[in-house]
Formats: C-alpha cells, structure tokens, sequence
C-alpha cells in the first residue's frame, strides 16, 4: 500500500500540493502538560505529524557512572512508533533515530542552564506518532516547550523548521513527500536571542547562493514556530478573570 | 597507560592561541594536516583506501554483493556504508555494536555519497526489479587523532575510485562471469570539510586535543562542481547564521583543493 | 525606561525582561546587559530589580530549610530520603539517635522504615554532594497523624503569607495543625477529618489564586462560608429530627 509520487509537487500559480504559499509553514498546533506523570511534556500537530514529547528531571542518574560532576546530563530519545509510517516500522531503534537522537539532544543542551544542576539527570523523550517529514523539527520545536512545562530553566527557546528546494523553487516546510521528492531538504533549529543555530542538517544540492537563501528562509520559519510556542506556554497559565483585574487595580502590596 | 584527555592548561593554550589566529600545530586556521593516500592495498576488496590525515588513520574497503533492489528504485544498485571506530583506534572507543559515533559518521558518509551521486547507481541493475549490485562502503578507523569524518570521506572517495567490479551477462536469468573487470562507474567526487568553532573563530580540520575544546562543529560536504550536498552540525555549541555562510564559502575552497590528493586529473 | 513588560504579565524562557541598570533576580538571567527570563511566570519589577515568579519549579535544597520527606531506602548508617528535589537526600543515623548508633543494638528500619514520612531540617548541601538531613531538633521527626499534600514549591510563600498572616490565618479558621515543607509538601493534622478537608480545600485555592492579591480575604471568605453551611446544614438536621 504505497503512496503514488504525484505528478507535480507545485503549480502554475506556486501553490503546493496541500495549497500552502511556498514559505508558508504547515498549520501548528501545540498543547502544553498533557502527560500526568512526566515532569514536563507538550503535544504537537503540524500538518500530519504528530509528535509526543515528555520530561523527567532533573533527577538523580542511573547509572552513577554517567553523572558529570559540574552539571546536568541530557539524555533523549527520538523514536518513532510502528505505525507512525505509512510502511510498519519496527519498534527497534533505526540507526536514524539513534543519528536523530544524538543531535537533537546536541540542539537542545545549548538551551538548558544544565551548571545548575550538577549530578543529575534531564531525560527528553521524543515520540513521533504520525510523521509527515520534518518530524525532527517538529520533535524539538515540542521538546523545547515540553522542557519548559517542566520548569527547567533554560535561555531561550529552541525552534526548529526545515527548508528546502523543490522543483527549483525554494520552500520552507517540507512535507515527506516534498523531501523525497525535492532536490535539498535542511533541517535547522534557532534560539533568537543568541542568533545560534544549534541543528544543521542538510542533504540534496545547493548551490552557494541557494544555501545562502535557504538559511535564512529557514530561520524566518523558526521565528514563527517560536511565537506559536510562546503562546501555547502561555495559553496553559491563563487564568485571571476581569474581577481579578479590577481588584489588582484597588489593591497593592499583598504579595 | 595514558589518558587522551588534553591538560586543562593545554587545552587553554589551544584556546588562547586560536582567538589570536594561531594554532598549536603552526597550521593556519583553515589548513589541512598532511594527507597520504594508498590504494588498492586489500586485495580481496573490490576496492580499498586509506587515507592518513595527520595522524588520524582510516581503511576503507568496498564489497559488492547481489541482492533485491529497493522497491522505490526497482532498477537502482543498492548502497550501504558502515562505519566501526575500531577498539585499537583510541582508548575512547569499546568494543560492541555501533555506537551513536559511528552510527553519526557512517550515515555523514553515506550522505555524501548518496545526495551527490557519486556512484552510477542505474548501470548497477542485473535485472530489472529483480537483482542489483549492493555496494558495501565500510568504514574502518584504525586511529583517531581528530577529524574522522573528512579522513573516511576521502578514503571512501580513493577507495571507490579504485573498485573494480567483474564483467558478467545475464544467461536463462543466470549470472555468468566473463573474464575482466571495469572500474565502478563514478559521477561525483564529493569531498567533507569539517569546522570546529571557538567562540568567533572557525577552524577547518581540527585534530583531537582541538576537538576536545572546541564549541561544536559542521562539515559541509561539496560535490565536483562546487554545489553543496550534505550538511551535519555536531557537538554541545552553536554556530550564528554568519559563521555558517562563512563556512560554506570556504568549505566549498578547501573541497576543491582536498579533491586533487585523490582524483587525478 | 529599558523594561519591557507589566508587571504580573506572563513571560516565556528568553524574553527580554530588562536592559541595562536593572538587576537580574530569581529565575532571570543577564547576559551582555540584557535580562531574559529563564522560566515560565509572572514578571516583577521592583528596586531596579526584576525577577519572575515562577509558575512552576521543582524544589532546590537549601541549608536551613524544613523540609517533609519520604524515607525511600534504610543503608547500613541511615536512611535515603525523597524530597521531592533532584536530588535524594541522606539522613544519618547519628542525626536521629540523640545517643550514639550502635550498629548491633539499634535496629534501623524500627525507626523509620521505607515509606515512613518524616519531617526534617536540611543541614547541609553544595553542589558536590547530596543534601544530609537531621531530624533532632523540635518538632522534627517521623509523621504519625494528618494528611500531607503536595503544591508546587513555588506557591510556598503564599501559603505562609507575609509574616505568617495567611497561615495564622488557616491554622485558626480551621483548628489544624499546619506544618509546612519548604519542598512543597504540607502536613495536616486536625481534630477531625472535616478539618483537615477545609484546610486542604484552602491551600488549594491558594495555589490557583497565588498570583493574585486579596487573597488571604477571599480564602477566609470561603472558609467561614463553608464552616456557616455546614452549620446550617447540622441544624437544618436537627430541626427535622426533632419534628419527626
């Protein structure tokens, strides 16, 4: 049962296959806290995908050996579950997840004040449910929020988005079928206030003017998932109704 | 017994000179170490190389094997690299199943291999949907002084220039050999170029004791005509959007130079 | 004026709280003159400081504090204790025993054994060991009686009150014994199991309303409302008992 490759992945009017603009991102949607037992843990929807991500720590390290003495260590696992694809995958862990779990847990360390916490550890994990290409930005792009949920404190938010070329335009976004289609899919996770990239993948081909531009590109993409991260933190903790508003107005100093 | 791990005051040095231009070795920021190559030097491989970079020392050996093509490339050979960061290589590596390491490295590889399409996979099909040439590209790092990956792309490159592949016809859905060989049809020569940050510096092959200070790395892998085709961040650290455009401007330079010590013209 | 927030408004890690003069307090991080928020919560400026109250955080240890622990494991000279923080904590035998341990007399697990609640002083921490913990002063020691909730150790503070006011507060409205961990967990022992409802009734409407003012009114409020309706509800009762 597999998929047919489309005839064209763009048309006359620029207009891809699931009728986005080609620098539009797939439609986002985050949930924060929706995992009881895990310290922290998001859920998100971009497009198909449907990734899982939880928190546990910080917390002591098992085994011993492992702890660092001056900070936290980050462990995360990327997986995909079997009928995540549109071939069953086995539950086993695909070198490509082990490759993915090592450079996500790269991309996000950066973020983390892991100093403060020394002997500890800070266990990520990353489940995609249903993947539609892109699943490790959106994997990461969770994973920041989820470690946020948490409570660990960390510098600023990691968003991640790909871009790419396809058709010999350039697209930010890609679907899996525009990825394995297309001529270069990048990956690329950002934390704006330092103007740090901290995941940078990319296979196809680019010339040097075409990199050039889909750097940037992809980095405007982050720009956005970060505002819709900040609003799904937000959006948990919304609480004060208007009375309470009218009362902080009278009242001072009762803290 | 001794430990790999540079002194703290070592590792300062390294640090201190490299924010002034200079690195321990003499080398400038974006020179390579010296490099050897030898080929063809395991008989019972198809193909072979190693590559010395520096005193970092990777073997490649190329197999090729029959076997089913992929049913999305039904008239496609088949390639596969691995990677084994040998035991006897560092005191660092253990013995057993792939690591993440060598998993990262193989899958690098691989990508530059694979995106640039090196190797004529369409001439690799004996029947159509039913057998191809399986390429088995393995990895094998006999020393780690730093920088594995630009050491084993080079040496896979060297070690598939050098593979030779039997004639063979396809009789009543046999495969029959035929006396002589031809050359592994090659297309692309795609070379890695590997950066190690230091704050503002960018450093391209870094041995050991710099990797062991350095923020983090990027490699950028260029194919023959200066095009990009594979990318991989590493490491704890970051790299701004400059440094990273900065990097492809000289990757694609260094790529270019590397490429000589083993495409002959 | 370089702030870039109201007060009380809800931030995220990473934004841009404060350039410049400012101070950077909890739960912030200042880097090249720039504040950012480190944690999810509610912004504050005050002094020239800013800080952000956080909306959730995990308890970190620190000298002095009482704390309320779950004993997890009994080792051959004490007992490994959970406090809710990322780390596990230690208390020794010669920090419970006011003579000295005999290993062959005393037999550890009769004193405290696994799951056994206790409540402790933190007497020492630094990042390079566990925190230790001694149970010898007053008021210390293994929970017999009362019920124990946990909130998040951040909304401590509000359930204290300033200079106790809100706690007082509690104690008297509901008759209970309130004994509070600073890891965020608060024992409950009262006359009767009604009581100890109320209380916990109570704290929780803290928790949910920390960040807002007037509470200690409102929650008194609701207590004696609670209290009247239950007043009400026992006469009602008797009215009909004594009609039948």
């Amino acid at each position: 049962m597999s998929q047919k490759k489309p005839e064209k992945l763009i048309d006359e009017n620029e207009i891809r296959l699931d009728g986005r603009k080609l620098n539009e991102i797939r439609p986002t949607k985050i949930e924060v806290g929706i995992l009881g037992n895990a310290d922290g843990s998001a859920y998100i929807e971009q497009g198909k995908n449907k990734i899982l991500a939880a928190v546990y720590g910080p917390k002591e390290v098992h085994p011993k050996h492992l702890a660092l003495p001056d900070r936290a260590v980050l462990r995360c696992r990327y997986h995909m579950a079997p009928f995540s694809v549109e071939e069953r995958k086995s539950p086993a862990p695909s070198r490509r997840e082990l490759e993915l779990s090592k450079v996500i847990r790269e991309c996000l360390e950066p973020s983390i004040f892991t100093e403060y916490y020394p002997r500890t550890s800070i266990d990520l994990f990353i489940e995609v449910l249903q993947a539609d290409g892109g699943t490790r930005c959106a994997g990461i792009t969770v994973a920041s929020v989820a470690l946020a949920d948490a409570g660990i404190p960390m510098r600023d938010l990691v968003s991640a988005c790909a871009a790419g070329k396809v058709e010999g335009r350039l697209v930010l976004d890609l679907t899996d079928v525009e990825d394995k289609a297309g001529e270069a899919d990048m990956p690329l996770a950002y934390m704006p206030n330092a103007n740090a990239i901290t995941l940078l993948q990319m296979d196809g081909m680019l010339t040097g003017e075409e990199f050039e531009q889909v750097v940037n590109l992809a980095i405007d993409g982050c720009k956005q998932v970060g505002q819709i991260q900040k609003e799904a933190l937000r959006a948990k903790y919304v609480v004060a109704k208007e009375a309470e508003a009218e009362k902080e107005e009278a009242e001072e100093g009762e803290e | 017994m001794s430990s790999i791990m540079a002194s703290r005051v070592r590792q300062k040095r390294i640090a201190q000179l490299i924010s002034r231009g200079k690195r321990l070795d003499g080398r400038g920021l974006t020179d390579y170490r010296k490099v050897q190559v030898e080929v063809g030097l395991i008989e019972r491989a198809e193909g072979s190389a190693r590559v010395r970079l520096g005193k970092t020392e990777v073997l490649v050996g190329v197999k090729f094997e029959m076997g089913e093509p992929f049913p999305d490339t039904p008239n496609e050979g088949v390639l596969t690299v691995n990677a084994e960061l040998v035991p006897l290589a560092s005191p660092t590596f253990e013995p057993g199943p792939p690591d993440e390491n060598s998993i990262e490295l193989a899958r690098v590889v691989d990508r530059g291999i694979r995106e640039s399409k090196a190797i004529a996979t369409d001439e690799l099909c004996i029947e159509p949907g039913e057998k191809v040439f399986v390429v088995f590209v393995d990895v094998y790092v006999l020393n780690h002084d730093g920088n594995l990956i630009d050491a084993s792309c080079l040496a896979a490159l060297a070690a598939l220039l050098n593979t030779k592949m039997f004639n063979y016809e396809v009789k009543e859905g046999e495969v029959k050999i035929k006396p002589g060989y031809k050359p592994l049809p090659i297309r692309n020569h795609p070379v890695a170029v590997t950066f190690a940050k230091f704050n503002d510096k960018l450093v391209v092959d870094p041995w050991l004791e710099e990797e062991q200070v350095m923020d983090a790395r990027l490699t950028m892998t260029v194919e023959k005509d200066g095009k990009i085709c594979a990318i991989q961040k590493g490491g704890y650290g970051y790299f701004t959007a400059e440094q990273v455009l900065e990097a492809s401007k000289i990757a694609r330079q260094k790529a270019e130079e590397q490429r000589k010590l083993v495409v002959k013209e | 004026m370089p702030v870039f927030y109201e007060r009380r408004q809800l931030v995220t890690p990473g934004d841009l709280l404060a350039e410049n003069d400012y101070v950077a307090g909890e739960n912030t991080h200042k880097e090249n003159g720039r504040i950012y928020a480190t944690r999810v919560g509610l912004v504050n400026y005050a002094d020239k400081g800013v800080y952000v109250v956080a909306l959730k955080s995990f308890y970190v240890p620190m000298v002095g504090d009482t704390v309320i622990g779950k004993v997890v494991e009994v080792t051959l000279g004490g007992w490994v204790v959970d406090i809710r923080a990322p780390y596990l904590a230690m208390l020794r035998a010669s920090d419970a025993l006011e003579r000295p341990f005999k290993p062959q007399k005393d037999d550890l697990p009769s004193l405290f054994d696994v799951g056994d609640m206790l409540i402790a002083n933190i007497v020492a921490y630094d990042r390079t060991r566990d925190p230790l913990l001694t149970v010898l002063e007053r008021g210390l020691g293994k929970i017999t009686r009362g019920q124990i909730i946990e909130i998040t150790p951040t909304k401590i503070p509000r359930v204290i009150g300033k200079q106790g006011s809100m706690i007082s507060m509690l104690k008297q409205e509901t008759g209970c014994q309130i004994t509070i961990g600073q890891n965020g967990r608060i024992l409950i022992s009262g006359k009767s199991p009604e009581d100890e409802r109320l209380a916990v009734m109570a704290i929780r409407k803290i928790e949910q309303e920390a960040h807002t003012s007037g509470l200690t009114d409102r929650v008194t409020e609701m207590l004696r409302k609670e209290k009247g309706e239950k007043e009400v509800i026992k006469n009602v009762t008797e009215e009909t008992r004594k009609t039948n």
